[in-house]
């Protein structure tokens, strides 16, 4: 069936088309150009609306253990918004941590087609897989952590033989069936198990020979080496610690040129100036950011409200947990594999540090120059749920609604930031970089993210609204691989989205040593570690699209 | 249905066959190493079987047919009547659920299709838990992380041992562990009496220490060793000249004023190495107290199933405070064992459908969470729902209470039914016959099951689903 979505505004900048006057045409679920004299079975008049590919997220904490813990955990959160069930759809909750199903509908009536798990442990793949497995809607795929795994500490701290270690990410990357890898506090996870409270970038694990730096630099040449699209996605040493500024840009520098991608910066980029000694280190790093293409980051931006911190940082959130609000958290050492922490948080708006947090995080969407390697990200639920985008886009297009922003909150907090002279407003375009086209080439998705022909028809149209809170907040259509699923900001068909992986090749010979690791310490046996494709899409759970690799070299 | 499901390709079935790696479905540790051989419907457990694990793959299945009134119908007639039974109900209750992540999940579709409230059997336990993590949380550890870092084990008030068979052989006693250099030995301390510690035995166990209390005190020894490490002097507990040492808690002089820190553990007068707490002298708690404060990783396990006495969440609660305390200085953790019968799946996938961790009614529409309410076992004593539907496709022994009402039964045959229900549907045990996953005790880990071929019985997911496309 042919559709033709005639008249409407395009921004795909995948395809360098910004905002022109356009058709876009479907058939078979897919975009294409077809011959001038074919018969159109489906016509939407789009005059006067903006026409965009389906937003991707590429990092938001929606399936694994941690995200269900964190569920558990806050119960009263979660009775603010209880959704009934309709004749289309499931019971669920809402708010800051909502329930799988809720998790997949409001993504879709967001405009939003694809949400990338950042934090799947290799030891919980299996439940992040079936908890992704149950958000309908939208397309989904996981990183793979590791960094603080004891198998990898060894073969970096005993300079084993590189294509060893690349041998093991991949084959990890496989058994998880993740598209790309993840580093979180490296080492420092580890490091914690063993009483250690902090690790920075050049610290000396207490255990293992090695210090935070290799751990990066190992993975980000593995992983450039092995062909993986999405670079080593990093979250670095000290989060949140006041002059974690200095440990960021130190760790842009030891990537060398090495493609690298700094996870939640905003975290990350705090400097020590004032009478508190918390300041905004933002333009510091959009400086450097700026000069190192190699360097991409998302922001993890703060909006204010209740929210529940989820982190593989068990180290970090353990030294946040007497922050809590509500006064309750956890914290977990995994099975010689990762870690967890969950600290339930409120954003306050007259709280210095909370508004500077909030400065700091536009000053860099701000301040970072190329729109193509910054993506919109709260690092949901860490900074705001991701309902609050919206907002967000608004904040960034909209000079105005900025300085009325300001006004709200903690006025000292803005004298540590630039952010009051900032002047930039993000044009439509831009924000097509950033929630779309941006994520989908950082993240190796060929086929999504953009409107040219062969892409698959995610696509999002919105009204042209000048209250840009607004006109994201409920588009008018959202199709799904051709099928219309969201009509006027609500679903009108549940869909299955697709699991995106990334199979780098690999020596089956890492099995020997793995499945002696395995007999001898762990509790699970190497060959039920493995998650295989069946458990994914049986049921009914949509298909395994595997994202292409480049040529492994050494 | 699939073809799989109905058992069909069981011709095919070869009349023998040696299984590796199986995981165990029969208790929370999900044991992965099994082997096992079948020879047509009758199953061996040659390696790694405990008595749990012979019991559960081993057990004879009694012919069973789905039943309507005790009668013997084909699948179809058992389902229509079924839905007939959840149709005509205001309120139904879907209890048991001892199932798999399929089987959670089906049940609360089909919860949230009619309107019902979802509880699990053993629930009860686990809330011992759910309600420390939801009024303070926790700090955990997993079983792979205690095998490999623990230098002391801390048992409270659990016979491990006699829950899960494994426990000790692959936690605490074992071969190997990853830091090796570092502490190569380990104490077991055990709280409680009359708990089996002859599994706490081998050259890597150093030191075994029995404190022995009612299992229902042990809440109350960790409050004093707490109180030690705090640094509170317990000496006013004890009244004047009391003879006995025995602190009574009818009379406590000056008690809230002593709490503040005054002296430490170590200057404990002479006087306190005769005082008891539960029988436990002050003395032992103080050499506890040393003893959790020099290990560099201690663990703290229970099995809520074992905590079987009023209130044990507050043993729960102070074994989460310890581990709290004790993180200021050393690493510490809990490791909460149990998870029988699919209940660590049931919550885990209850929370990540619904936000709850089951105990969930969808009698209006949407999920609502009360850990008191929506107790089946509370609401099916006081009259409460109008139809019971029981899942409990694993153990024999996870019966539905007594009731009045309608009853339907998704079960394992041989499931020890006190009376005939409206409605039996026999259905597969997962990991026997027919695969699916399980999550394991500690919240983290989950497990393929495998298709042991037993017998050609339905998933009970599969029965469910089909009784939702029915209503």
């Amino acid at each position: 069936m042919l559709i033709k979505l005639s008249g409407g505004k395009v921004y795909d900048p995948a395809n360098s088309v910004n905002g022109e006057v356009r058709d876009v045409y479907v058939d078979g679920g897919k975009i294409v150009s077809p011959d001038s004299g074919a018969r159109v079975d489906k016509e939407y008049d789009l005059k006067g609306r903006v026409v965009m590919a389906g937003a991707i997220d590429p990092h938001t904490h929606i399936g694994g253990g941690k995200v269900t813990i964190a569920r558990t955990l806050m119960p009263d959160d979660h009775q603010i918004d209880e959704v009934a069930h309709t004749e289309l759809t499931r019971a669920g909750t809402g708010h800051a941590l909502p329930s799988t199903m809720i998790t997949g509908y409001r993504y879709a009536e967001m405009g939003y087609t694809a949400g990338f798990e950042p934090a799947v442990l290799p030891a919980n793949a299996r439940q992040a897989h079936m908890e992704l497995g149950d958000t309908p809607m939208i397309d989904k795929g996981g990183f793979v952590m590791l960094g603080s795994d004891d198998f990898i500490l060894r073969l970096i701290s005993e300079k084993k033989d590189f294509e060893l270690i690349k041998d093991y990410i991949a084959w990890t990357m496989h058994a998880a069936q993740a598209i790309a890898v993840k580093i979180v506090n490296p080492g420092g996870i580890s490091a914690f198990k063993f009483n250690q409270r902090k690790l920075d970038l050049d610290e000396r694990h207490p255990y293992y020979d090695l210090t935070p730096r290799d751990i990066v630099v190992t993975l980000a040449r593995a992983l450039t080496e092995l062909g993986v699209t999405h670079p080593v996605h990093v979250h670095g040493c000290n989060l949140g610690i006041p002059g974690n500024v200095e440990t960021t840009l130190a760790t842009i520098r030891a990537a060398d040129g090495l493609p690298l991608h700094l996870t939640h910066i905003q975290f990350h980029s705090y400097g020590i100036e004032g009478d508190r000694h918390f300041s905004s280190g933002a333009a510091r790093i959009a400086e450097l950011l700026n000069k190192n293409p190699n360097v991409s980051i998302d922001v993890g931006q703060v909006l204010f409200g209740q929210t529940c911190t989820a982190s593989g940082d068990s180290m970090r959130l353990y030294a946040g947990a007497k922050n809590a609000d509500p006064k309750r958290w956890v914290v977990m050492d995994i099975e010689c594999d990762a870690g967890c922490g969950i600290v339930p948080f409120r954003y306050r708006d007259k709280s210095f540090v909370h508004a500077l947090q909030w400065a700091i995080g536009l000053e860099t969407f701000l301040l970072c120059e190329d729109p193509w390697r910054i993506f919109l990200t709260t690092d949901h639920p860490n900074g705001a749920p991701f309902f609050c985008y919206p907002h967000l886009i608004r904040l960034l297009m909209d000079r105005g609604f900025r300085q009325d922003m300001m006004q709200k909150v903690n006025p000292d907090a803005l004298k540590y930031s630039s952010l009051p002279t900032l002047g930039r407003e993000y044009s439509l375009y831009e924000i097509a970089i950033l929630t779309r086209a941006g994520p989908a080439r950082s993240l190796g998705l060929k086929d999504r993210g953009h409107l040219g022909p062969g892409a698959s028809a995610d696509i999002t149209v919105y009204f042209d609204k000048a209250d840009r809170e607004a006109m994201f907040t409920k588009p008018e259509l959202v199709f799904k691989n051709g099928e219309l699923i969201v009509r006027d900001g609500k679903v009108i068909k549940v869909v299955q989205g697709a699991t995106h992986v990334a199979r780098p090749e690999y020596d089956k010979a890492i099995e020997k040593p793995l499945k002696d690791y395995f007999d001898r310490y762990h509790t699970m046996r190497m060959e039920n570690f493995k998650l295989s494709d069946d458990e994914i899409i049986e049921g009914g759970r949509g298909e395994i699209v595997v994202q292409p690799t480049k040529a492994r070299t050494q | 249905m699939t073809a799989r499901d109905e058992g069909a390709g069981l011709g095919e079935r070869p009349t023998s066959e040696l299984y590796e790696n199986v995981t165990c479905p029969f208790c929370g540790l999900l044991c992965d190493d099994l082997e096992i051989s079948r020879a047509g419907s009758t199953l061996k457990v040659l390696k790694n079987g405990c008595g749990r694990a012979h019991g559960g793959f081993e057990r004879t299945l009694p012919e069973a047919h789905p039943m309507v009134k005790g009668k013997a119908v084909e699948l179809p007639q058992a389902i229509e009547t079924a839905a007939a039974l959840i149709k005509k109900a205001q309120l139904p209750l879907f209890g048991g659920i001892a199932t798999d992540v399929d089987g959670v999940r089906a049940a609360l579709s089909i919860a949230d299709r009619s309107c019902g409230v979802i509880d699990h059997a053993l629930s009860e336990g686990q809330f011992r838990n759910l309600k420390v993590l939801q009024s303070t949380g926790w700090i955990m550890s997993t079983l792979t992380e205690a095998r490999n870092r623990a230098d002391l084990f801390i048992i409270v008030g659990t016979d491990a041992h006699k829950l899960h068979g494994r426990f000790f052989e692959r936690i605490v006693c074992t071969p190997e562990s990853m830091f090796e250099d570092m502490s190569s030995k380990r104490t077991v301390v055990f709280i409680g009496e009359g708990l089996d510690t002859s599994a706490a035995k081998g050259p890597r166990i150093d030191e075994v220490i029995t404190l022995p209390c009612k299992l229902d005190k042990v809440g109350d020894v960790l409050a004093a060793l707490r109180a030690r490490l705090r640094g509170t002097d317990l000496k006013a507990l004890e009244p004047a000249n009391d003879a006995t040492g025995q602190v009574s808690g009818s009379k406590r002089p000056g008690f809230f004023s002593n709490l503040l820190p005054k002296q430490r553990a170590a200057k404990t007068p002479p006087s306190l190495r005769t005082q008891t707490i539960d029988g436990v002298s002050l003395a032992d708690i103080d050499a506890l107290a040393e003893r959790c404060k020099n290990a560099r990783y201690g663990v703290m396990v229970w099995a809520p199933p074992g905590l079987n006495f009023p209130n044990a969440d507050l043993t729960v609660q102070i074994i989460s405070d310890v581990v709290k305390d004790l993180n200021v200085t050393t690493r510490f953790a809990g490791l909460s064992l149990g998870g029988n019968d699919g209940v660590v799946s049931g919550a885990a996938v209850g929370a990540w459908q619904t936000g709850y961790p089951l105990r969930v009614s969808y009698a209006n529409g949407k999920p609502e969470y009360d850990s008191y309410r929506y107790s089946i076992g509370r609401m099916l004593a006081e009259k409460e729902g109008d139809l019971l539907l029981w899942i409990a496709t694993f153990s024999p022994d996870i019966v539905p209470p007594e009731t009045n009402l309608p009853t339907i039964v998704l079960g394992t045959p041989g499931l020890k039914l006190k009376k005939t229900p409206d409605v039996f549907i026999p259905v597969g045990t997962p990991g026997v016959d027919h695969a699916g996953i399980l999550v394991r005790c500690d919240n983290v880990v989950s497990l393929p099951l495998k298709n042991l071929n037993r017998a050609p019985l339905p998933r009970a997911a599969d029965v469910l689903a089909a009784l939702e496309a029915a209503l």
